[in-house]
């Protein structure tokens, strides 16, 4: 490793153990990184579905997706930008209780997210599984704001942020990996902020 | 479309620095592995503290892809930012820094489509890059710009803008010059910078099939798409680069 001429970094006991490497906390601000417009989705005729590979192909409507079991998250964010934010409170649905209603063949391997707006991201189906995905529609006990992906959003935060993808619309199961808006420019298939998989061969 | 991969960490001389405005410095980068990039897309530059603890954060690229192996980047200093600071404090002509890149294939510009290229402050980054592109392929005619910046002395590159195809907009002090009143980024200044023979040709459109590219704070973002929405470009030909902090 060589070192940045002049550059000390923080001190040791500066740093917080809960920050991947290369990430620092962002403390209260939330950036708003989006590739496109923010779109204005009426939870009228918002669905959800998931399908691809499962038994059975299911929408959800505003209303259905609300009666299910409620789940909440709250523990840390971590953006590919560097920015990591604590104590973050989201609440809705596990996708575990989604793919449950679904039932997964045994050929699906992975995940397509996409979104209302097009937007699309991929995921080992592990990943998604296990109390480790949501899909979530509260921040802090209000309702998710349109730029942080409301009505509704993916939340996958043990990944960068970019794999919980905004305004989501469903989820696709696949025997195969298919690279996502961001993944076919150079980002990587997987995201592990811990092992700092930024970008493709990471 | 899709772009390759970023490639791997390498060196980079600093060759030179620029005092752009008072809170930004351009430095002029030679690389040890030159690799093209496109209009829009950006490096990440990582400091390495002696106990390994490592920063890193991501600059766009302002300078256009003709000069291979170099490269210009803009960094505004930001009060606490512990890269922005470092490379404006301390980094010198001679120093040696750590890159990756050029990454992003999505707010990139090839320069053979038309495209509408909107800035709000430091936002012009990627966007000069675009437009010294065109420029420098005599392809001027394909682009326009408009870049609101609150103060005359706040203007990046203002050596080199406005210019035939591009505009400023003062939002909250004017130049001696202007004639426009500061004030924020209205419809009919997106209408005049994006659509220059308006006045000759009242039924002119955009250019059609343009692209625009939007590059500023969220806010910024928000409030010129909906201009833009409403000057008649689909949503589908709208491209936004928001900065977070990047300090």
């Amino acid at each position: 490793m060589s070192f940045t001429r002049g550059f000390k970094g923080r001190g040791l006991s500066e740093r917080d153990p809960r920050l991947p490497p290369g990430q620092y906390d962002i403390g209260s601000d939330w950036p708003v990184l989006t590739a496109e417009p923010t779109p204005e989705l009426s939870t009228s005729s918002w669905t959800f579905v998931v399908e691809g590979l499962v038994r059975h192909r299911v929408t959800w409507t505003w209303e259905e997706i609300h009666s299910l079991a409620p789940d909440a998250y709250e523990g840390a964010i971590h953006c590919v930008t560097t920015w990591s934010k604590f104590g973050v409170h989201f609440a809705g649905v596990s996708v575990d209780t989604l793919l449950a209603a679904a039932e997964p063949l045994d050929s699906a391997r992975f995940v397509v997210a996409w979104s209302h707006t097009g937007y699309t991201t991929n995921l080992p189906l592990e990943d998604v599984t296990g109390a480790k995905a949501w899909v979530v529609w509260e921040h802090e006990g209000s309702p998710l704001a349109a730029a942080h992906g409301g009505p509704a959003r993916l939340l996958v935060p043990h990944l960068y942020f970019w794999k919980s993808a905004k305004w989501v619309a469903g989820l696709r199961l696949l025997d195969h990996d298919e690279p996502g808006f961001w993944e076919v420019n150079g980002y990587h298939d997987r995201g592990d902020p811990w092992l700092e998989q930024r970008y493709q061969g990471d | 479309m899709g772009t390759p991969a970023p490639g791997r960490w390498q060196k980079a001389i600093v060759e030179s620095t620029t005092q752009e405005t008072r809170s930004a410095k351009t430095f002029r980068l030679a690389l040890t592995k030159a690799s093209p990039h496109l209009a829009g897309q950006h490096y990440v530059v990582r400091l390495t503290a002696p106990d390994g603890y490592t920063a890193s954060r991501s600059y766009s690229i302002a300078s256009a892809p003709q000069e291979p192996g170099h490269i210009e980047i803009t960094v505004e200093r930001l009060a606490d930012g512990e890269v922005s600071s470092y490379l404006h404090d301390v980094v010198v002509p001679g120093d040696e820094l750590e890159l990756r890149g050029p990454i992003g294939g999505w707010f990139v510009w090839r320069g053979a489509t038309p495209a509408l290229l909107v800035a709000g402050g430091s936002g012009i980054v990627p966007l000069m890059a675009m437009l010294r592109l065109a420029r420098r392929t005599g392809r001027s005619d394909l682009v326009r710009l408009v870049v609101s910046v609150r103060r005359p002395d706040e203007l990046y590159y203002a050596d080199e803008l406005p210019g035939p195809e591009a505009c400023v907009v003062y939002t909250r002090e004017t130049p001696a010059s202007s004639r426009r009143p500061a004030g924020h980024l209205r419809e009919q200044d997106l209408r005049a910078g994006l659509m220059p023979n308006a006045g000759l040709m009242p039924n002119a459109g955009l250019m059609p099939n343009a692209t625009a590219y939007v590059c500023g704070s969220s806010g910024f973002a928000d409030h010129v798409t909906g201009l833009l929405e409403r000057l008649g470009v689909p949503t589908g030909h709208i491209r936004v680069e928001r900065f977070g902090p990047s300090g």
